[in-house]
């Protein structure tokens, strides 16, 4: 094992697709020259040449659009648009042609895509760059939408996403960027269909993704020292939703409790807890709770952001609030 | 744009091709109005864009599209499919929603494919295709295929963000794409005039440092010749915008009101009936005579006919198939 950062383990993952695949090309805002606004792609203009790392103007529909066009057409494409924040722009494109264009043509064609963004809130950015919209992406059949939370994943989950051959979203939290961790070499079982038991437990099965991810982990790092054993799952794969783990794991403790960096209503919380209802109902010793984001633009002053975003203290406190349930 | 003129359009080469582009546009004339009624009698359903006075675009444009070449085409794309030489009969399934429609009855009459012809589609979201368009000849470009992604689009499309996007893009990349604009003076039913304040829609490309230049969309042999040279240009790799001036003589979908357009305009403009004015031309020439229309209009009739049929006989999809090709199976 190594030591690694979030981001170099992305800018790994994305020298081995481009040394991989002479198809694969890398477009997107500041891609190139800057070497990426989370510096993901230093070095590799001058590695791979401007043919493959290609500056785009910043026209996210264009150049979404031409991601899928040139997928369409024998290319493997990654196109990086900064943030989920600009990625709205470039929507009409992701909903309207790359999860379509396959159904709308009766199989004809496939749309090899893979579209990278950052997402999520929490460096004082306020409302406009701090969203976290990767239930709309969510929502739509056709897509694919992943949420690397760890090194390991950060390394490998584009190599996956690059086999497929229908369009996946990858969504990487800008707060975990700059983390470091250990990187394990590729697990023989390796997939993005499944999620994954970060810590076991018994008590409580905390459920998250992405950003959040850290959050949970020190809630039941906390919650361990009160003797409160919280099994922590990591979603990995927004779409599909692997909820056989996620039933399994509340059969196990009968509890359960939500975190997402989303706001509440019709959140991917809400979903989670629809399937947990649908599918672990008679299994449920208390309600399922959600932490999710108040109900605001994300404000730009630090304690109000943190305040509006899920924090390991509400998670603490909503865990004790479930377990008294029964009490 | 600098490239040779001929001293006659192809169009006008000898008799036969001249026939053979009113056949074309006979074919989608007799096509599209069966389309009409049959829509009045429940067998197409949805929405239908018909196409009719607009055919001189269509016909004009495709002798100079290889087959190799890539077209993306709008929501009003019959008769584009039909001259690029869609099965008659895979398009009426495809609106009578059967399964062996051209897209399987997934898409219907906005969404007609046929990969096999690279025609990537009808978009019907306005301005979708363009950037389509873009990425599709970046691909054969950094392939190194010498071939052109024609981009179908209407006047409507030219206020949308994309349009001004995709030249962008396509003009600083270098991209062969060669973007035909179909100025039907109506996006929807707001005038060319009362959507855009440069209303000379070729100048837009001098913006983008791209060449440009217009042509009379009612006249076939017109069309042909601006779109050879059109052509001939983008293989040399560089995008072009070509805007055909045509005229739409149905409502915009199936049945409109028609507020916006007075009478005596349509009238007016159907005096320049691509058609129409194609035969008569033909005729000064003494090529072609009413037995010869009535030949082709006896063959265009079997064709549509034909297609007709084809689509009745066709099959419904299982509903148990209802999900299929939302995602790609994997191939073991």
């Amino acid at each position: 094992m190594t030591k690694s950062t979030y981001r170099e383990a992305i800018r790994a993952a994305l020298h081995e697709a481009l040394a991989n695949n002479p198809r694969t090309i890398l477009l997107g805002e500041d891609v190139g020259r800057y070497g990426g606004a989370f510096a993901c792609s230093r070095g590799l203009l001058e590695e791979f040449g401007p043919e493959r790392i290609r500056d785009t103007p910043l026209s996210e529909s264009a150049f979404v659009g031409a991601g899928i066009g040139a997928a369409l057409n024998g290319l493997r494409p990654i196109v990086e648009v900064m943030t989920v924040n600009f990625s709205l722009l470039a929507l009409d494109q992701i909903v309207n042609n790359a999860a379509t264009l396959r159904h709308m043509s009766g199989g004809q064609v496939s749309v090899p895509l893979v579209i990278r963004m950052a997402t999520g809130a929490g460096r004082r950015l306020a409302a406009q760059h701090s969203h976290s919209w990767e239930v709309w992406y969510a929502h739509v059949p056709g897509l694919r939408v992943l949420a690397p939370a760890t090194i390991t994943d950060a390394r490998y989950m584009l190599g996956a996403a690059l086999r497929e051959l229908d369009p996946v979203v990858i969504f990487e939290h800008a707060m975990l960027y700059p983390s470091e961790g250990e990187l394990d070499k590729l697990p023989e079982d390796f997939n993005i269909d499944r999620a994954a038991v970060r810590r076991p437990g018994r008590d409580i099965s905390l459920i998250t993704y992405g950003g959040s991810l850290p959050k949970a982990l020190a809630a039941a790092a906390e919650l361990a020292s009160a003797g409160i054993e919280a099994e922590v799952i990591d979603l990995r794969s927004l779409r599909p939703l692997d909820m056989p783990t996620v039933l399994a794991s509340v059969a196990r403790t009968h509890r359960a409790v939500i975190v997402d960096e989303g706001w509440r209503t019709c959140s991917l919380a809400a979903e989670i807890s629809a399937g947990i209802m649908e599918g672990a109902f008679y299994d449920l010793d208390a309600p399922v709770a959600r932490i999710c984001s108040a109900e605001v633009p994300i404000p730009y002053a630090g304690h109000l952001e943190d305040a509006a975003l899920p924090q390991p203290a509400r998670i603490v406190a909503a865990v004790q609030e479930v377990l008294a349930h029964h009490e | 744009m600098k490239a040779p003129t001929r001293n006659r359009p192809v169009s006008l080469a000898d008799r036969q091709t001249a026939l053979d582009r009113l056949e074309a546009m006979l074919l989608i004339r007799r096509f599209e109005e069966k389309c009409a009624e049959l829509y009045s009698g429940g067998k197409i359903w949805g929405f239908l864009h018909l196409y009719i006075g607009e055919e001189a675009v269509a016909v004009g444009a495709m002798p100079a599209i290889r087959p190799e070449d890539a077209i993306v085409s709008t929501y009003r794309e019959h008769g584009h499919a039909l001259a690029r030489g869609v099965p008659a009969g895979a398009i009426m399934a495809e609106m009578f929603g059967k399964a062996n429609g051209c897209s399987r009855g997934r898409g219907g009459s906005m969404h007609l494919f046929d990969v096999s012809r690279r025609f990537y589609g009808g978009n019907a979201i306005v301005g979708g295709g363009l950037p389509l368009a873009v990425g599709l000849a970046l691909a054969d470009k950094l392939q190194q295929r010498p071939v052109v992604t024609v981009c179908l689009f209407g006047d409507g499309a030219v206020a949308e963000g994309e349009f001004h996007e995709s030249l962008n893009l396509a003009a600083l990349w270098q991209l062969p794409v060669l973007f035909l604009c179909e100025n039907n003076l109506y996006a929807m039913g707001t005038a060319l005039d009362r959507h855009q304040s440069q209303a000379k829609l070729h100048l837009k490309a001098d913006g983008y440092g791209m060449e440009a230049t217009a042509v009379d969309g009612m006249d076939v042999a017109a069309v042909e010749e601006e779109m050879g040279r059109a052509m001939d240009y983008v293989r040399t790799g560089k995008p072009l915008l070509l805007v055909a001036q045509t005229y739409r003589f149905r409502a915009h979908s199936m049945y409109d009101a028609e507020l916006y357009r007075s009478k005596e305009e349509v009238e007016a403009w159907k005096k320049r009936d691509p058609i129409l004015l194609w035969q008569a031309r033909l005729r000064k020439l003494d090529w072609l005579r009413d037995e010869d229309l009535q030949a082709l209009e006896a063959r265009v009739a079997i064709q549509v006919q034909e297609a007709v049929e084809f689509a009745a006989a066709g099959a419904w999809e299982p509903v148990e198939q209802l999900l299929r090709d939302v995602t790609t199976p994997v191939q073991l």
